[in-house]
């Protein structure tokens, strides 16, 4: 079963504990920039208005990064997490751009990097237990579950105190669903959230290219394939004629200027 | 004539020599101090110059290879075979480029080969990878016979020649393949490529205006080729090349109207942002300008008139996949990116290396048929024609092919 985490932006105080406790887990270095995800930041909590919203891997249900690798490192498993594989990865940094939220990250300052992002903890996972960041987070801000029993958790909530939440969880159809799920109390866009996100994944975009290319190379090699033959056969045929025209001009037989024209036609071959 | 040109030759040499040496330069401080000390990129802007320029462009500027042998070796269409060489040269360059382009971009240079053993087909950088692969090797196998001719090889001549067909076939479903997968490439960012570029129809678009471009690359490359080495193509086929320029111009122009159109993005063009500059500048530069120019039959039919729209044409070309890698992103990613001068330092340094490399070709393998010293380089249509002596008036009537 896919697992997740609820993530509750009403209850969250900015306390920080979740990035503290995701650098120790990770051992993000400190010496870099520190405003954004970055190669020592897979979370972050901004203060956005009157809110504190968390910053990290949405672990996509379909991911549009490892749809994109080429290599396959980035890889969609099936407990949740989208983990990479750093010893496949090539750096085309395709995954970086194709992320809707910008989450990998690169180490640009090293000759030999990687791409780096949160990983769902998933050692941790695969052990049964909880995310680093879930386990630190004093409030229940951030809870970590199934995926569906979170998704019903929040229903809950929204139904069951109506005026304090929006009627949106963040995560259940953008993109497909994430197994991040995030409430808020306004409407999304105005604590940062993207407002502009397909509901299907997008992956299904590139696919739906992609999957006709065998049909393509198939038909498309068999019809030039015998383009060619049709073509060179005539060339053949033409050959013949002009030799049957020559033959028949050595024995007299035909009307010669306009052999001639004929002849000059296909000199140039 | 000959005079002048020397000491303007020294001149572009030590131009060049200077190239080279930044080009090392740069070369050493990317793979051994990696891409942040060399490059302007970001994790907000993780594709720059060398993916926009020497990876995009590189792949489009090859376009005029697989369709003109497809014209010759298939269709039988004789009277395009004296541009087969140089187009072929250009193509095969144009991937060299690609390939030292990737070289640089990629993180982990030394694992450029990985896609060949660790697969995963949803990905068009997957796909792109292995035409890129194929086609190179395709592009190789199609130009080995004009060096073969030069060191008189026969036997090779005669085996690449047995499968000349089935190369071209394949070479133009893999060049099909990828100048429209690198369009596909940005169909998975439709949130954050600016509306004025991304549409669904983005690899039919990267597709036709290759195409336009790889023409267009021809003439450009015999216009310099005459300057500088009295060898060139025959007008009357550059000319018709025009036409056909002219012709697929018209057709990208219009789809690119009606694409506009049908998804409601006609009124950004005039909102005034900076894309919509950009996006305007692309397309009057690059598409109206040329077409304006080849519809008129005095220019069309002259070499400096062609010369001029050719250029139009594929330099509106390196601006669309420049707007489309870059421009096109920067809103939506929240940052700035302008190309570290190291950046321009490697691009600058692959494109003279790709002109040095087709000035050696030019010179010392039969890629332009040779020019008859006497016949001084007028704008006359009578120039010695290798490959058919038709006068140009028989245009029309081609002797060979239907
Ligand atoms: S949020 Fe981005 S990095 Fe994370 S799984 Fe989704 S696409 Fe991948
Ligand atoms: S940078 Fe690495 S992980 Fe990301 S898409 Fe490229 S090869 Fe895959
Ligand atoms: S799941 Fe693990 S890696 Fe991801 S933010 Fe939480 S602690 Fe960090």
């Amino acid at each position: 079963m896919q697992k997740g985490m609820l993530i509750d932006t009403t209850m969250c105080i900015g306390c920080l504990s979740c990035e503290e406790a995701c650098r120790e887990k990770n051992n993000l270095p400190e010496d870099c920039d520190q405003t954004d995800l970055s190669e020592c930041k897979f979370t972050k909590v901004f203060q956005r208005g009157d809110y504190y919203v968390r910053k990290m891997c949405m672990h996509c249900i379909e991911p549009a990064c490892a749809s994109v690798c080429p290599v396959g490192a980035l890889k969609k498993l099936e407990e949740g997490p989208v983990v990479y594989d750093e010893n496949k990865c090539i750096g085309c940094r395709y995954c970086m751009q194709a992320c809707p939220f910008q989450v990998p990250t690169y180490e640009w300052s090293k000759a030999l990097p990687r791409v780096r992002k949160c990983w769902f903890c998933y050692d941790r996972v695969l052990a049964g237990g909880m995310p680093a960041c879930a386990e630190a987070c004093p409030t229940g801000a951030t809870t970590f579950g199934e995926r569906g029993a979170l998704l019903l958790e929040a229903r809950k909530r929204i139904a069951d105190t109506p005026g304090q939440y929006q009627a949106h969880i963040f995560g259940e159809h953008e993109v497909g669903g994430t197994s991040m799920l995030f409430l808020a109390a306004v409407p999304f866009e105005q604590i940062g959230f993207k407002s502009n996100l397909i509901q299907k994944p997008l992956p299904l975009l590139t696919w739906s290219v992609l999957s006709k290319i065998p049909d393509f190379v198939l038909v498309g090699g068999t019809l030039l394939g015998g383009v060619a033959w049709i073509i060179n056969r005539r060339m053949v045929l033409e050959d013949e004629r002009i030799n049957e025209a020559q033959k028949r001009a050595q024995e007299g037989t035909d009307d010669s200027s306009s052999l001639k024209r004929f002849l000059d036609r296909f000199k140039k071959n | 004539m000959n005079r002048k040109w020397i000491p303007k030759i020294t001149f572009w040499r030590l131009v060049f020599a200077a190239i080279m040496v930044m080009g090392l330069y740069v070369t050493y401080i990317r793979l051994f101090k990696g891409l942040g000390a060399s490059t302007a990129l970001s994790d907000k802007v993780p594709w720059g110059l060398w993916v926009g320029f020497d990876v995009l462009c590189g792949v489009g500027l090859a376009a005029g290879g697989f369709t003109i042998t497809l014209i010759v070796h298939v269709f039988n269409i004789k009277k395009y075979k004296p541009i087969l060489p140089s187009t072929v040269l250009s193509a095969f360059l144009g991937y060299l480029l690609v390939n030292a382009g990737l070289i640089l971009d990629i993180g982990r240079p030394y694992r450029i080969w990985h896609p060949l053993i660790m697969w995963n087909p949803h990905s068009v950088m997957f796909e792109v990878a292995w035409c890129v692969m194929m086609y190179t090797t395709v592009l190789s196998l199609e130009f080995s016979p004009i060096i073969f001719e030069r060191l008189k090889w026969k036997k090779p001549i005669k085996i690449v020649k047995t499968i000349t067909i089935p190369l071209v076939i394949m070479g133009f479903i893999l060049s099909t393949l990828h100048q429209s997968s690198l369009g596909t490439v940005f169909l998975i960012v439709p949130g954050r490529l600016h509306p004025l570029w991304y549409t669904p129809i983005l690899p039919l678009m990267f597709f036709i205006s290759a195409i336009a471009t790889g023409f267009s690359m021809v003439i450009f490359e015999s216009y310099l080729s005459r300057r500088a080495f009295n060898k060139r193509l025959e007008l009357d086929i550059l000319a018709s090349i025009g036409r056909v320029v002219l012709v697929i111009l018209a057709v990208y122009f219009v789809l690119k109207t009606k694409d506009l159109y049908n998804r409601g993005a006609l009124k950004l063009l005039l909102d005034g942002s900076h894309e919509s500059k950009m996006f305007m500048l692309e397309m009057g530069f690059g598409v109206v300008a040329p077409l304006a120019l080849l519809s008129v039959r005095r220019i069309r039919e002259s070499q400096g008139g062609l010369f001029v729209a050719s250029v139009m044409v594929v330099m509106g070309f390196v601006m669309n996949r420049l707007n489309v890698s870059i421009t096109g992103m920067m809103r939506s990613s929240g940052a700035n990116y302008f190309p570290s001068w190291m950046e321009i330092g490697a691009t600058m340094f692959l494109v003279a290396a790709g002109f040095a490399l087709f000035a050696a070709a030019v010179k010392y393998l039969r890629v332009f048929p040779e020019e008859k010293p006497a016949a001084e380089p007028a704008e006359t249509l009578e120039l010695l024609v290798p490959q058919r002596r038709t006068p140009h008036n028989a245009g029309m009537a081609a002797p060979v092919g239907e």
